[in-house]
């Protein structure tokens, strides 16, 4: 699009180059020969045609290397006068302009045959005027002056072309390094900056601004983390305070009875703190940066012992637990956090299924991601609830008797988006069937497995 | 055991104080950090607990401070902030247990016994034999044996004898369990790890007269000869 208009601006800014010498040139031939024809027809009408022949005869023997060009003829072409024998071939009987080759034919003492051009006057009584102009040199400088041009255009656009280029690149670099940064930031690495070359263009404007961006997310998020941290260390401990409290009590109370009531607040703060540390938790997640501690594992070990916990969980209520694992799949992400969420997942899925029904589990991997699927025959979640149960304290109407605390998906959707992964709810006619897929796979070296 | 303790939130460190001096152990307690490394450098500990946040030097300072002088006392950090972040920061950093506030006192207490026990046999030979009563375990043929009869068990399930077996008389905990056994710091929303102590009670104890694994109310089991 630029080229376009580049290569516009510059051909017409040649033309105007052109235009402006061979035209004037031209025009100053022209108006040469105008004047002189002005000043013949002077002498004509002052000394009549004897006069005129004179002058011409003159003009010719006064100057005899003269460019000037002069034949006056009879109406038969007969010439009366001047430096040229016979009329050009090329020449209009007419008045007017007229452009022909000088050569030695017409009487012309030349080397080569030369451009030339006149202009025809009648006169009176059919004699014809032809004053003209040798414009070899004229032609000579058209030709230099063209070639001129033809070199300036073909070079500016060459030194354009690769100029283009080199900007575009180095364009296309600097955009891919803002790219590439950018990437890495959004995948939590939130204490990268996009470098500067210190050139003060509009790419480092860029660069700095978006910098100052990110400067300030991390103070908002370090600010998020602070009051949380903060919230964590203030409310925590006075709870523990609390619990320890109650739970002191519990080993010096001697009735049965007020040790059954204690018990059951010690449970009862050990809840709240629980449903507060899962908040917490889950709000730390949120906030993203630790792909920092994420390291290598494989994925279907992780898996396998997951299973190998809950299956007997499922056995004890005559649940069938079917599995499909594929071997040695590898990931990178927090092997706690993974096993949490396996754990969330297989749990619920054991706890919302009646005693005798299906549990399977699958993880499989597929054009470059892995995919998990844990499916139950349980009560399932209805249709317009299956995006809401990620929300906080979000609990379907009809598991509310069952307990929980509502924050167990919240906390799935939270980890897997930390491992850039997607989540997917569908019914599994009936009960439910819980997609999830990581954007990664690689499969671990047999070695390793 | 000789415990020192360096908290700076009075009723918590009373709250260890109390309770660790109840259950027959030597204590010593420093609010402060500086005063506290002091303390852990000049003195020796069975175990040292060590609060993450507090005055003049944070806790794995002091630890990081400790390890560097060829001190190996086992040192359980205790931590309010509670995240798998700061539980690896606190291990990779020196500590060799990871508590959040707020715990109970029975799995502070459990913990700190197996890291003395652990602590203690550290420098002993390789254990290839282990028994508890009438229970016998050969660690390297990996077999069990309740007196005459051979046990069959499942590979996790003898990890899971072989831990209780290495702590007998200690009380353990689902969380130490899940996190010696199967080597995951979660937290299960049910207790599964019921379940697997209730099958290999059945293989262990249900034919014998004498129950040695026994669930300890509020807190987590005990394998154990008296029972």
């Amino acid at each position: 699009m630029y080229m376009v208009l580049f290569a516009t601006s510059v051909f017409i800014l040649m033309g105007f180059i052109y235009w402006a010498t061979a035209g004037y040139m031209s025009s100053q031939t022209d108006e040469t020969i105008e004047a002189e024809i002005i000043g013949l027809a002077e002498q004509y009408q002052r000394q009549g045609l004897n006069g005129l022949i004179s002058v011409i005869r003159e003009r010719v023997a006064r100057d005899p290397n003269s460019k000037a060009i002069y034949l006056f003829t009879a109406r038969d072409f007969i010439k009366l006068a001047g430096n040229i024998d016979k009329w050009p071939e090329e020449g209009d009987v007419q008045e007017g302009w007229l452009n022909f080759t000088l050569n030695e034919e017409l009487g012309w003492i030349t080397d080569k045959p030369t451009p030339a051009r006149a202009r025809v006057f009648i006169v009176p009584g059919g004699l014809r005027l032809l004053v003209g102009r040798d414009v070899s040199e004229f032609m000579a400088v058209k030709q230099l002056v063209e070639r001129a041009i033809n070199f300036g255009m073909a070079i500016t656009f060459g030194l354009a072309m690769i100029g283009g280029i080199m900007m575009s690149r180095s364009t296309a670099k600097r955009v891919e390094l803002i790219n590439q940064t950018s990437q890495k930031i959004m995948t939590g690495n939130l204490s990268l900056r996009i470098p500067d070359r210190g050139t003060n263009d509009d790419f480092d404007q860029l660069a700095r601004n978006l910098n100052e961006m990110l400067d300030r997310i991390v103070q908002l998020m370090e600010g998020v983390k602070h009051v949380s941290d903060n919230i964590a260390h203030d409310l925590r401990t006075p709870l523990t305070r609390l619990r320890n409290q109650l739970e002191n009590t519990l080993r010096t109370v001697e009735s049965e009875s007020d040790r059954e009531q204690v018990a059951i607040a010690v449970n009862e703060a050990d809840q709240l703190l629980a449903t507060f540390n899962a908040l917490l938790r889950i709000a730390k997640l949120e906030i993203g940066g630790r792909v920092a501690h994420f390291e290598s594992f494989n994925l279907s070990e992780l898996v396998k012992d997951a299973a190998e916990l809950y299956e007997a969980l499922a056995e004890d209520k005559q649940q069938k637990f079917a599995m499909l694992i594929e071997d040695n799949l590898e990931i990178t992400g927090d092997r706690d956090l993974l096993f949490q969420t396996l754990s969330n997942l297989i749990d619920n899925a054991i706890k919302y299924t009646p005693e005798g029904g299906n549990i399977e589990l699958s993880l499989t991997a597929a054009k470059q991601h892995t995919y998990l699927i844990v499916a139950d025959s349980g009560i399932g979640i209805p249709e317009d609830e299956l995006n809401k149960v990620f929300e906080r304290f979000y609990r379907v109407a009809k598991s509310r008797s069952l307990p929980g605390n509502g924050l167990g998906l919240s906390l799935v959707q939270a980890v897997i988006e930390l491992h850039q992964g997607k989540i997917k709810l569908t019914s599994n006619e009936p009960g439910l069937r819980v997609e999830v897929e990581f954007p990664q796979h690689a499969k671990v070296s047999e070695q390793n497995a | 055991m000789r415990v020192l303790v360096i908290e700076d939130d009075k009723d918590v460190a009373a709250y260890l104080v109390n309770g660790l001096k109840e259950s027959d152990n030597v204590v010593d307690h420093s609010p402060d950090g500086k005063e506290g490394l002091l303390l852990a450098a000049s003195e020796t500990y069975d175990v040292m607990i060590i609060d993450r946040m507090l005055p003049s030097m944070d806790g794995l300072s002091i630890i990081k401070t400790i390890r560097a002088t060829g001190n190996h006392t086992p040192v359980l950090i205790l931590s309010a902030l509670g995240d798998v972040d700061d539980r690896v920061e606190g291990l990779r950093g020196g500590g060799d247990d990871y508590l959040t506030k707020p715990f109970s006192y029975t799995e502070l207490l459990a913990r700190l016994e197996a890291l003395v026990r652990r602590g203690s046999n550290a420098g002993s030979e390789q254990v290839t034999h282990l028994s508890v009563s009438d229970l016998e375990m050969d660690l390297l043929a990996r077999t069990v044996k309740r007196g005459k009869e051979k046990i069959d068990l499942q590979p996790r399930e003898f990890r899971l004898l072989e831990y209780l077996m290495k702590h007998a008389g200690q009380v353990v905990t689902r969380t130490m369990l899940l996190e010696q056994v199967w080597d995951y710091h979660f937290d299960p929303q049910t207790n599964v790890i019921d379940v697997h102590i209730s099958r290999l009670r059945s293989k262990i104890d249900k034919d014998f007269p004498k129950q040695l694994l026994q669930t300890v109310r509020g807190a987590g089991y005990i394998l154990s000869e008296d029972s």
